[in-house]
């Protein structure tokens, strides 16, 4: 057990491991890969205690894989992985879209593409997160900037796969998995937990992939006696398969209005000083640290910069971006790859705004100085 | 029509989703129903039995079947049913693939599962070629065998599946034949009861895109070499190499009950590591 109510020194993997196993995560699969693997070892060793179960399988494909089967006999399940191990779960990730079975899939940034820098910072899959998996699929990711927030956004997480019945992407990188600071955790009973709710038993043919709360369906666990079929072929509300293309549109649809219409629900952006701003610093994950740093500093010399932090990356908050930064001069987009969510940002904002961008390959990182300095260019 | 309605196997399927999509003499149809007779005779309980697949015409008899089925992704049927396995270890877990889900694509996942000799049953549907896609070779295409990927002979070197299982760690092993079908029951019901891995390699026919393009068909006749070039294990032990050149042997080949199994070793890691965080 770990100590509640108290500040205590954890690394982001660390509390990765541990809000994910005080919301009720008890099965893990994964595969090692830097920097990535403190989740799965403090996994191994925190899981059997509190009577969960941890694997460590062949590689990332049936790491994903066992989490998929895992979560469809009842249980709340996870993985996490780093940019080759996330390249390879693609495609039982997109499974896990398409037969609506909850999961959280965690990735550690670091260098790509290919194996790249293994214990450097880098933020190159914000797009591979979007758009990994082959067809139409909605995606949601959340992305934390800190230890502390790393607990709270897990949590988030599994609520949101739980309610939805969809994956959720916890995005970190090396920059918060690997940073250790002070959090305080809260006593378990404080927090707010989310679990999927059940089909009724009824007299009825039971129809696993009709839409019951909203568009999200009620499927059953494996082994509650609903005998029930699963597929990732495009299927009707029986769960088999159909090759009827009105219905294989509407499925496809489905998925992405159920993740639509909660959007007020998974959307979460931290806003600092943009009331008065003139310019603002977008940025997410362990970069906004360093974006932070900087707009204090430029409001000490009288610059009107502000910080808009999205948490959630997909979807993509257009209409906090819009409604935020849509009056401003400049937004100045800091991250560490070519440009990935500038292009969003820039689409949402349109022409009238200068989009600048800060971005950084390589492995090192973006610090406050060079933030500042960009500000202070900004004419 | 009442001795239909009477047989007791009938209620292992659904039968709003029959007939199935086989091609008229496909041996998938013979092996799904030599796995419901040994579940029949093992006497599973439907609702505790979850039959999972990976992708190809194989791969589409759970569809066919009363339980809990699961159709994943191509190969990773048993990754998804370890899954499963471990997560409640109270189920009776089925997995079922050709031989390209389960020997190349999932060729890793068998291995590793054989090793962990976690409790499942796998049943690989071996008809030489893929199916699905019709007629591409497989790791089990003989050598100078005609598919639409060799089309000037095969010179891939197949290998013995069961010779693999054993070796990874499989603790129950065994081959029949879309031919040998009371065999197959058996051996099938051997592995639903046993506790540890069990691996069948259940050779199938495929008239549609192996046979005929090998001019081997059609079926019966498919069936009748089965019949030919089968050596019970037993007699195959007084062979020479020479002489079991060609031949297949089938039968049981591994059966070591007292391997510790994964999820029962799990529940031991869970005792202690609760003794070790108490005290
Ligand atoms: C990742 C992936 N690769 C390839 C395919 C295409 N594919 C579908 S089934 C199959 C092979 C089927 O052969 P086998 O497993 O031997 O089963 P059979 O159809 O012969 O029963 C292939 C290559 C796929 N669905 N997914
Ligand atoms: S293509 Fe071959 S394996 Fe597939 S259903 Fe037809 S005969 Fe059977």
């Amino acid at each position: 057990m770990v100590k509640t109510g108290k500040g205590i020194l954890m690394q982001g993997n660390e509390a990765c491991a541990e809000g994910a196993i005080a919301c009720g995560m008890r099965f893990f699969a994964g595969y090692p890969i830097t920097p990535s693997t403190e989740i799965a070892e403090l996994c191994a060793l925190r899981l059997p205690q509190e009577g969960g179960v941890f694997i460590q399988m062949e590689d990332e494909l049936s790491s994903m894989a066992a989490v998929v089967g895992a979560s469809l006999a009842g249980a709340k399940a996870m993985t996490a992985t780093s940019g080759p191990g996330f390249s390879l779960k693609q495609e039982n990730i997109g499974f896990a879209c398409m037969a609506e079975v909850p999961c959280v899939v965690v990735n550690v940034q670091r260098v790509g593409p290919s194996t790249g820098m293994p214990t450097s910072p880098a933020q190159g899959d914000v797009m591979q997160v979007r758009w990994g998996t082959h067809g139409d699929h909605p995606m949601i990711a959340l992305c934390p900037w800190s230890v502390q927030e790393t607990y709270n956004i897990v949590i988030r997480c599994f609520n949101i796969a739980e309610t939805l019945r969809t994956p959720v992407i916890l995005l970190m990188d090396e920059i918060v998995g690997h940073l250790r600071e002070k959090v305080v955790l809260p006593d378990p009973s404080t927090l707010t937990i989310v679990s999927r709710r059940k089909p009724q038993k009824s007299s009825l043919p039971y129809l696993p992939y009709k839409p019951v709360y909203g568009d999200v369906p009620a499927i059953a666990d494996y082994g509650d006696g609903f005998r029930f079929h699963v597929t990732g072929l495009s299927h009707d509300y029986t769960g088999f398969p159909t090759n009827d293309a009105n219905v294989a549109a509407e499925e496809i649809k489905r998925l992405h209005r159920k993740v639509q219409a909660a959007r007020n629900e998974i959307t979460f952006v931290h806003k600092y000083r943009l009331e008065d701003a003139e310019i603002a610093v977008f940025a997410y994950g362990g970069v906004a640290r360093s974006a932070m740093e900087a707009v204090m500093r430029a409001r000490e010399q009288g610059i009107r910069a502000g910080l808009f932090r999205p948490i959630t990356i997909w979807p993509f908050p257009e209409e906090e971006v819009r409604q935020s930064l849509g009056a401003l001069k400049a937004v100045v987009v800091a991250e560490l790859n070519l440009g990935q969510m500038r292009l969003e940002v820039e689409r949402c904002l349109g022409k009238g705004i200068e989009v600048i961008g800060l971005n950084r390959v390589g492995g090192q990182i973006i610090t406050p100085d060079d933030i500042l300095e960009t500000l202070r260019g900004v004419k | 029509m009442a001795e239909v309605q009477n047989n007791p196997i009938l209620k292992y399927f659904r039968a709003s989703k029959l007939p199935h999509i086989w091609c008229p003499g496909c041996g998938h149809g013979i092996l799904m129903g030599a796995l419901v007779r040994a579940i029949d005779k093992v006497g599973l309980d439907q609702d505790r039995t979850v039959i999972v697949s990976g992708i190809g015409c194989s791969s589409r008899a759970p569809g066919y079947l009363n339980f809990d089925t699961l159709h994943t992704t191509h190969g990773r049927a048993l990754a998804f049913a370890t899954g499963i396995k471990l997560a409640r270890p109270e189920l009776k877990v089925i997995v079922l693939g050709g031989d390209g889900d389960i020997a190349a694509i999932g060729g890793n996942h068998l291995i590793h599962a054989c090793r962990r000799n976690i409790d499942l049953l796998l049943i690989c549907f071996n008809n030489s070629i893929y199916g699905m896609t019709s007629g591409q070779y497989s790791p089990m295409t003989p050598t100078g065998r005609l598919a639409t990927t060799a089309p000037y002979g095969n010179i891939d070197r197949p290998f013995d599946l069961c010779q693999l299982a054993a070796a990874a760690g499989a603790t129950y092993v065994g081959r029949a034949t879309s031919y040998h079908v009371t065999l197959l029951i058996e051996l099938i019901a051997k592995g639903l009861k046993h506790k540890g891995f069990a691996f069948i390699d259940a050779l199938s026919q495929c008239p549609t895109y192996y046979g005929r393009r090998n001019k081997l068909g059609p079926s019966v006749k498919m069936m009748e070499w089965f019949k030919e070039v089968c050596i019970p294990v037993g007699a195959a032990k007084k062979m020479t190499p020479e002489q079991l050149r060609d031949k297949i042997v089938i039968g049981e080949m591994v059966n070591t009950p007292d391997v510790p199994e994964y999820t029962e070793e799990y529940e031991k890691v869970k005792a202690r590591a609760k003794e070790m965080s108490a005290g």
